[in-house]
């Protein structure tokens, strides 16, 4: 067994914020008051906020000791499958601190916001390049955001054309938000199951495919981390019915430069650019989902857009058939800025080049642990391929033992027990920013871990030991939910 | 490349292992007729420091403070963010992280974001908070989608006072429901006008914003009980949550779910996003909020630890019988403002506020003097609507060209309110710059 | 999980095939989980009752229980009119692990047609169906 680094000792414990600090004490630079002191109506006063008060030392360490019970991926391997958690490159956190962008009033008159908009325009463009797609609105806040957006988009189209449709086709194989997305717009997602090769089959979506199916929603490459070969016939199905295509496009990362979505039936699409385009993950958000779409749609886009004409950009709203505005502004355009800073940075050849190197750490993993853990689909994967615990099963051990198992490591799990289509899932996505010794490591760990489950099964089912805490109660937390202290 | 950390060799030792000869072959699975064969039509790449000049160049050409005086809120506020704040907030440990569903390595989200719930649901009022929405604006609609389901009628009733913006990311959520939004009016003092709802019962929800789009306060205690005479839930909302450090809170004057902007807690304006969406709700309604909630519980040791939690109501588990599709939260945003409303605390808070609500009074009576008129005359917080003389709009260009900002002309989202402006103070505006404002409108 | 020998399924009580159980005493027909069902649940976490009163008709939905990942609905096995819902189950849903057919019962049913329960399977048809399915 190899050497194991575990953490050492200094993990330091810490209490709530309002068991901290002493009335009177302060952590911010109050300006001093310049003006007279206006009373406001009492009965419009209320109490002050019942907030403890802390000094600036107070405060900084308490975030700080916190953050050091966090795992991220500036911390070690974090192959996360559908996540794609790649290094998040630090340039991209200057470009968005710059203080032109970070103290940008949404508000500023357009001809004092040219830098604002160039950087939302430019993206854009790379944008519809990367997809193969005629225009992108950059509002969604999130995947699902522009998931939502996606769906009403859609019913936008039917609507205008005079089309009444009422469900959506969405296979198993695509990502769990879908059938969630599509119901918000009112359409009633039709499940279809994946064939033995793990992809769409052909002939399913010929038969359900009519003129009261809205489209469908297609994963490419699917949650299996299978390209959907089928694609381009499945498309002219759909289109063949006076249907749309919807792309998910959180997989992109496998395809740069490699297929554009445009070009193979896809008349919608949302990417992530927390995933392909490397802004960070924040633990949980704030993230962007950009939406592309094909040249039938753009009417519908949400409003405003940006616009260039003679040398100026600008925000178009007067836009009669909009389906209306996703955020308050125009998204998160702090995150839009990472993208654009990764893209410039990347230029299309690298682009490429990490799709590939994606895609071939991925499928190394695939091979050298194929013996160790049972491989659900025996096929070239894309950038993720999907194992599950059948191998362990008899040592009593489960998918979620061995991700307990791996923290004590210092790897990051893989997602567990997703896609469902996989019984007991391990979905693994190295990303190509994990160079061939950290890839190494882990497929070491994996098969000292795989002993360890027939050796000495306890290891595991009592893992992990040394993280800052072992496992929790989570029965306990949903049968007497406590939100707040 | 420095994020390609693959040699030659490397490519070389593992296409062999896979069993392929070139990278191209990995890619056999895909037909030939879906590739694509040409290169991107991208720029070439820059280096780090060909990319500062040129992101040096575009921010360059925006307009900020200090160089700028900008007397604009409308929903994004100038509030000075302590270097503490940005300098926790930015360590690599919570920004690099995904989402905690590894809840032993992930403690430091996870208890940050029960301290965020914590004092979020205090500044609201509310029995309980989220983990936070994408934005004020969706965290409202999605409120609202709350209590149309719940109440199961046919409207929805929302004053014309809200943030423009805002109501209209409502008017998109609701266009694939059945039910139907109805706008009411404003009164003379700048006020919502409630009174045709006095005889309807026909809606399930009424969403009030205070401090109000023209910066006047609301009486929420009014509003809440004729929503519910008429069995409707009442949603408090606001896009200035520092106005409570001074205000009364939503929930205490009756609200049953609050939902509003945490922006000016710490966060960046950032051209208007990412913000901080604050939903919270009394504890009936805990099992409806969409969104990630973090709970208590104890480790296999018993020691105190926190996890996601109630996550049967989201949208993996739910699926398509969800009440929502949001699967992130604003988890930064939401560090920032924990962050930022610890360095205040209670005191620091209520002082704060009370200076952001001198300094604009301070303007309001000066500019009065000035010959400004306050066409509302309800109590306001930090911004306030002022009508200029006709003909204002060519000295509100020449003030631009002087950097100064002199507020958000309303005629664009209120056609009937020519020469009206809503202007904002906050605590980053010193009495001189509002004096040089106000020698330039007697000028 | 249990094997299919482990459950505990009472020959008092009869099944539908979402695995309620119901049982007739007097007039009134008492339904819960049956073991199979809480078992592959696992802990149930919440449980979202009808109101007394409300009526529903054989098989439609009357209750959702939760668990920490999951959700599942719970079907009629008669219709009829709920007449009690057992409050236990909101401070401790974890009855239904338990004790599924003591403590952790859902419903009391006033039946509109008491021959429906004629449908319903004894335990060696349960049985007989979960073997066929395993």
């Amino acid at each position: 067994m190899k050497e194991v680094i575990h953490n050492s000792g200094l993990v330091l414990d810490e209490k709530l914020l309002w068991e901290k600090g002493k009335k009177g004490r302060i952590g911010f630079s109050i300006p001093p008051q310049d003006v007279a002191v206006a009373e406001l109506d009492p009965e419009l006063v209320g109490e002050d906020p019942d907030f403890p008060d802390l000094s600036e030392v107070d405060v900084v360490r308490h975030f700080t000791r916190l953050s050091t019970w966090n795992f991220g991926v500036d911390t070690g391997m974090y192959p996360l499958g559908s996540c794609t958690m790649k290094y998040n490159p630090k340039t991209n956190e200057r470009q968005a601190s710059l203080a032109g962008l970070s103290e940008a009033h949404p508000f500023l008159p357009e001809s004092l916001s040219q830098g604002a908009l160039q950087i939302m325009y430019e993206l854009e463009q790379y944008l519809m390049e990367i997809t193969g797609m005629d225009a992108v609105t950059l509002q969604p806040a999130a995947g699902a955001h522009g998931e939502m957006l996606g769906m009403l988009l859609i019913h936008a189209w039917h609507s205008k054309k005079g089309n009444s449709r009422s469900k959506i086709i969405v296979p198993d194989t695509a990502h769990g938000t879908n059938p969630a997305s599509a119901a918000l717009c009112g359409y009633k997602p039709i499940p279809v199951k994946s064939d033995e090769n793990g992809i769409i089959p052909v002939e399913t979506i010929r038969e359900l495919m009519d003129d009261e199916t809205a489209g469908i929603m297609i994963t490419n490459p699917n949650t299996l981390g299978l390209f959907e070969e089928n694609i381009q016939e499945i498309s002219e199905i759909v289109h063949a019915e006076d249907g749309l295509v919807y792309g998910d496009g959180a997989n992109m990362n496998a395809v740069m430069g490699i297929v554009k979505m445009g070009n193979i039936g896809v008349d919608i699409m949302h990417l992530n650019l927390h995933k392909t385009f490397s802004t960070p993950h924040g633990g949980g958000g704030p993230g962007a989902g950009p939406v592309a779409v094909k040249k039938d749609l753009i009417p519908f886009l949400p409003a405003p857009r940006v616009v260039f004409k003679n040398g100026q950009y600008s925000l178009e709203k007067n836009l009669p058939d909009s389906v209306g505005r996703m955020t308050a502004f125009y998204g998160h355009f702090n995150v839009l800025i990472k993208a654009y800073s990764y893209i410039r940075q990347m230029g299309p050849d690298n682009l490429k080049k990490a799709s590939r190197l994606a895609v071939l750490n991925a499928n190394y993993i695939k091979e050298q642990l194929k013996d160790t853990l049972h491989l659900a689909y025996d096929r070239p994967c894309m950038h993720e391929c999907i194992f599950s615990d059948k191998n362990q099963a008899a040592h009593k051990i489960s998918t979620m033992d061995m991700a307990k198992r791996l923290l004590d490591y210092g790897i990051h799990p893989p997602t567990v027990y997703f896609p469902l289509v996989v019984h007991g899932a391990i979905m693994v996505e190295p990303t190509e920013t994990e160079s061939k010794e950290d890839i190494d490591l882990f497929i070491e760990t994996f098969k000292t871990i795989a002993k360890e489950a027939e050796e000495n099964p306890d290891i595991l089912t009592s893992a992990p030991h040394v993280s800052k805490r072992r496992r929790l109660d989570e029965v306990e937390a949903a049968r007497h939910p406590c939100l707040t202290g | 490349m420095q994020y390609l950390p693959h040699t030659k060799e490397d490519i070389k030792s593992m296409l062999e292992v896979v069993g392929v000869s070139s990278l191209d072959e990995l890619f056999s699975s895909i037909p030939e007729n879906c590739r694509f064969d040409g290169r991107l039509n991208l720029p070439e790449p820059m280096t780090e420091w060909e990319l500062d000049d040129h992101m040096d160049s575009l921010a360059g050409n925006m307009a900020v403070s200090p160089d700028y005086k900008i007397f604009i809120g409308a929903g994004s506020y100038t509030h000075h963010i302590p270097m503490s704040v940005k300098y926790v907030t930015s360590r690599s440990e919570f920004v690099t992280c995904y989402t905690p569903y590894q809840p032993e390595v992930s403690q430091g989200t996870l208890q940050a974001i029960y301290e965020y719930q914590t004092m979020a649901a205090t500044l609201m009022g509310m029995d309980v908070a989220t983990a936070s929405h994408y934005d004020g604006a969706t965290a409202l609609a999605e409120a609202l989608l709350i209590a149309a389901r719940k109440k199961k009628k046919k409207y929805v009733a929302i004053s014309s006072l809200i943030h423009p913006h805002y109501r209209e990311v409502i008017h998109t959520y609701f266009s694939p429901t059945q039910y139907e939004i109805i706008e009411l009016p404003y009164l003379e003092n700048g006020r919502t006008d409630l009174s045709q709802l006095e005889s309807g019962d026909e809606f399930g929800a009424l969403a009030i914003q205070s401090p109000n789009f023209f910066g006047c306060i609301e009486n929420l205690k009014n509003a809440a009980d004729i929503a519910h005479d008429q069995n409707a839930l009442f949603i408090g909302s606001y896009t200035e949550a520092m106005a409570y450090g001074l205000l009364k809170n939503p929930g205490s004057m009756g609200a049953d779910i609050v939902a509003g902007e945490g922006q000016s807690l710490g966060i960046a304006k950032s051209y208007g996003g990412p913000a901080l969406g604050m939903l919270g709700s009394k504890k009936e309604f805990m099992r409806m909020l969409p969104g990630r909630l973090v709970g208590k519980t104890t480790d296999q040791d018993g020691r105190p630890g926190f996890v996601l939690t109630l996550a049967t109501r989201e949208q993996h588990i739910r699926r398509e019988k969800a009440t929502s599709n949001i699967c992130s939260n604003n988890n930064l945003c939401a560090l920032s403002a924990v962050a930022y409303m610890a360095s205040l605390g209670g005191t620091g808070f209520r002082k704060l506020a009370q200076l952001n609500h001198d300094k604009a009074e301070y303007l309001k009576s000066e500019l009065k003097k000035a010959g400004g008129k306050i066409p509302f005359e309800s109590p306001t917080f930090n911004e306030f609507v002022v009508r200029f003389k006709n003909g204002f709009d060519k000295k509100y260009a020449r003030l631009k060209d002087k950097k100064i900002l002199a507020g958000l002309p309303l005629a664009t989202f209120y056609p009937e309110l020519e020469n009206h402006y809503l202007m904002c103070v906050t605590e980053t505006l010193k009495k001189e710059d509002m004096d040089m404002l106000i020698q330039e409108v007697i000028s | 999980m249990k094997e299919i020998n482990e459950l505990n399924l009472p020959d008092d009580v009869r099944y539908t095939k979402d695995h309620e159980w119901a049982k007739v005493t007097g007039d009134v027909v008492k339904a819960g989980l049956d073991d199979y069902a809480q078992d592959q649940l696992s802990d149930i976490v919440f449980v979202e009752l009808p109101e007394p009163g409300d009526t529903f008709g054989k098989g439609e939905v009357f209750a959702t229980v939760e668990s920490v990942k999951a959700v599942s609905e719970c079907y009629m096995p008669v219709g009829g009119e709920i007449i009690a819902v057992n409050s236990k189950l909101e401070d401790d849903p974890g009855l239904i692990n338990t004790r599924p057919y003591e403590d952790g019962w859902l419903v009391e049913i006033k039946p509109d047609d008491l021959t429906e329960m004629d449908d319903l399977m004894d335990k060696a048809t349960v049985l007989k169906v979960l073997e066929g399915n395993g």
